[in-house]
């Protein structure tokens, strides 16, 4: 089963979970059907994730599949990459994406290169999960979302869910895939019970195991207005600001991409083609990034779609600060992208 | 042990668990009923030192302010030892403008140019900033050394060892301090750790090792004046692990539901401990006790009032900084 539009699942669920529960259950729904997917990783065993996303699986399916291992990344995410190399389909976890920088050779000159360099002939297929994003004031080295680093390097798809339905179908594609995927999971959207969440942290998700495709953006709500293209937790601040605005009369579309890598140009070309305005929403850097990509594809399709400059709302290239006050002052909040958006229509 | 030195020791640990609760309370304080790591007046993660304090305090008896120190995610106590104000150290905690780092680093990011004092959370990424620091040292023909510190879960970490081989093949004066609370989260050191003693894998970098077995500040102190001489002399690094305790949770909000030795640690604090041996021996009592821990009251609560007082960063302010 193929899950395109996560809003309307085939089999309607009551079942309701939260993010983090939802992506554990897609893992563990793989490790039932597939001998060869495992997980390892920090505290992936009986901690069950820092930000709950393996949650369970120790229990279930014991120390030879479920492995903790040292503070090592460049060692355990290249014995994934080996393992993977073999044919096993390895689940591994490096706990905030703000340290690929102790095992980044791993990661793009290894697991994103091999499949090429071997001209085809050696598969990597292997999920690199990590935790992103800020706004409870963790500081430069633990607030990051950089999924605009890992899209730039090539040979690896990224995804990032937004909501609990496509956290799990996004899980069972990425496994599933032949090739390494990085699944990039925002701590606000786990629905983590020590963390502020967003009242869609917890919503249904269908009980069967069912994928959701990579590189399908997906139009969680339809507007002729203007087009805001975002994703992973600013998903959520998009749509509560469209829901405001539609009563000013201003009629916004939000598209979640889901996916980076592959990007799904052609939905948002066909939005944009409609509204004539863009506004994209990015808790990464601004520059050099996801929002200039995102841009560049409408211009290089056709400039004249645009009938009101482009808007970004994006981190303004700076570390993320600690002190509240400042790191709210940068982060891409309700506040920064309703502006963006009547400065957008009002051209 | 001379006396006076003894009760240094055991001032500056009291200092340190009484600043450790003091940021306990205030972190807790408004993160009632339900805990919500990024509210109230010190939000994010905090990770607390307590159980520690004999390493920091027997290492940095041995330093002046123009040594340097650098920290990990856990870093209070080497501050404190150190010799960083408490002031600007409890603002930066609390995110205001009077702190260290103007409210931009918070717990895990406190910088203090004056004390050559820096801290990390990215785990052993302490270690090499420190032989940088060393260098200079040395070639601005002074004596004056850097002190490493890291957990033993960093011992397992690529840094750690690059930073062991190249500080002994350009013999650096630095002191690599490896506090071994037996925990790297929720992994215990026996899962995460080929080796029983990390003191042992400075035999590999051909630097002296020594392991400090039961968390007293006294030995701490003889090992580290040691490895501090050896350094100061131009012979080279060495490595120091003490076994110490994590009397708390990983973080605030740990609820060490994984801990299989949660029983035993309140009877392994090593405050009471200490104090019951200076007591024996005749160098404290009740006053002095008393005055120990009411000095280190009047200083941390002078520096939890300071930050409470000082601004909240300017939203306005939010981009300077970022270049020089
Ligand atoms: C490179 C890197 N990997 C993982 C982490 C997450 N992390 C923070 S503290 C910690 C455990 C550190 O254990 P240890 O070195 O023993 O220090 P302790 O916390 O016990 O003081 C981990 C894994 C990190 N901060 N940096
Ligand atoms: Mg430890």
């Amino acid at each position: 089963m193929t899950l395109t539009d996560a809003t309307t699942p085939t089999r309607p669920s009551r079942r309701r979970l939260s993010t983090s529960k939802a992506m554990v259950e897609g893992i563990a729904q793989e490790m039932e059907r597939d001998p060869d997917v495992f997980v390892l990783g920090e505290d992936v065993g009986a901690y069950g994730g820092i930000f709950s996303s393996t949650t369970g699986l120790l229990d279930r399916f014991g120390p030879e599949r479920v492995l903790d291992t040292p503070i090592s990344e460049t060692a355990f995410i290249g014995m994934a990459v080996g393992a993977a190399v073999e044919g096993m389909r390895p689940i591994v976890e490096l706990m905030f994406a703000d340290f690929f920088g102790v095992c980044m050779d791993q990661i793009y000159n290894h697991m994103a290169k091999i499949h090429f360099e071997s001209g085809g002939n050696v598969r990597v297929p292997m999920v690199l999960t990590t935790a992103v994003g800020g706004g409870y004031s963790d500081g430069a080295q633990h607030s990051q979302c950089l999924w605009g680093t890992f899209a730039h390097l090539p040979g690896m798809k990224v995804v990032v869910p937004s909501t609990p339905a496509d956290a799990k179908g996004l899980m069972i594609s990425a496994i599933r895939d032949d090739n390494p995927v990085v699944y990039m999971f925002h701590k606000g959207i786990m629905g983590l019970p020590w963390m502020a969440k967003n009242p869609r942290s917890v919503e249904p998700v269908p009980e069967e195991s069912y994928e959701v495709p990579i590189g399908k953006a997906n139009v969680v709500r339809p507007g002729s207005d203007v087009t805001i293209v975002t994703l992973s937790l600013s998903v959520h601040h998009a749509l509560d600001v469209a829901d405001e605005l539609a009563g000013d009369g201003v009629d916004c579309e939000v598209i979640d991409l889901r996916s980076i890598v592959p990007l799904d140009t052609g939905t948002i070309l066909e939005s944009v083609g409609r509204t004539g305005r863009l506004v994209v929403v990015d808790e990464d850097y601004l520059s050099f990034g996801l929002s200039g990509e995102v841009i560049a594809r409408v211009a290089e399709s056709d400039p004249a779609m645009l009938r009101a400059p482009a808007a970004r709302v994006a981190v303004p290239d700076l570390p993320i600060p600690y002190a509240r006050s400042l790191e709210y002052a940068v982060l891409p909040t309700a506040d920064r992208i309703r502006r963006a958006v009547l400065r957008t229509v009002g051209t | 042990m001379d006396s006076q030195l003894t009760l240094d020791l055991y001032r500056t640990m009291v200092l340190i668990r009484t600043f450790e609760e003091a940021i306990l309370r205030e972190y807790h304080a408004d993160k009632k009923p339900v805990f919500d790591i990024g509210a109230g007046q010190i939000p994010g993660e905090m990770h607390l030192a307590a159980g520690q304090e004999p390493v920091a305090a027997g290492v940095c008896a041995h330093l002046t302010t123009d040594d340097a120190v650098t920290a990990t995610h856990r870093p209070h106590h080497f501050a404190i030892a150190h010799g960083v104000d408490l002031r600007r150290m409890a603002a930066e905690i609390f995110g205001r403008v009077d702190g260290l780092g103007r409210g931009r680093g918070g717990h895990m990011h406190l910088f203090d140019p004056g004390t050559h004092f820096s801290c990390s959370g990215i785990i052993a990424e302490g270690y090499p900033p420190a032989l940088g620091q060393a260098l200079a040292f040395r070639r601005r023909g002074t004596d004056r050394i850097a002190v490493a510190v890291t957990g033993e879960g960093a011992a397992n970490q690529g840094a750690f060892h690059e930073s062991l081989n190249l500080a002994a093949l350009w013999k650096l004066p630095v002191v690599f301090i490896v506090e071994d609370n037996d925990w790297g989260i929720s992994v215990p050191r026996s899962v995460s750790t080929c080796v029983t003693s990390n003191a042992d894998r400075a035999a590999g970098y051909d630097m002296p090792g020594e392991r400090v077995e039961d968390n007293s500040v006294e030995a701490v102190y003889e090992a580290a004046g040691r490895a501090v001489e050896r350094a100061r002399a131009g012979l080279g690094p060495s490595l120091i692990e003490v076994h110490t305790l994590r009397l708390w949770g990983h973080f605030e909000g740990d609820a060490q539901g994984y801990r299989s030795d949660l029983e035993g640690v309140p009877g392994r604090d090593p405050i009471p401990t200490y104090e019951a041996a200076l007591r024996r021996g005749g160098v404290l009592d009740d006053i002095g006790v008393k005055n120990a821990q009411e000095a280190a009251r009047q200083r941390v609560e002078d520096a939890i009032a300071f930050a409470r007082q000082s601004a909240e960063p300017d939203p306005a302010s939010a981009l300077d900084h970022v270049f020089a």
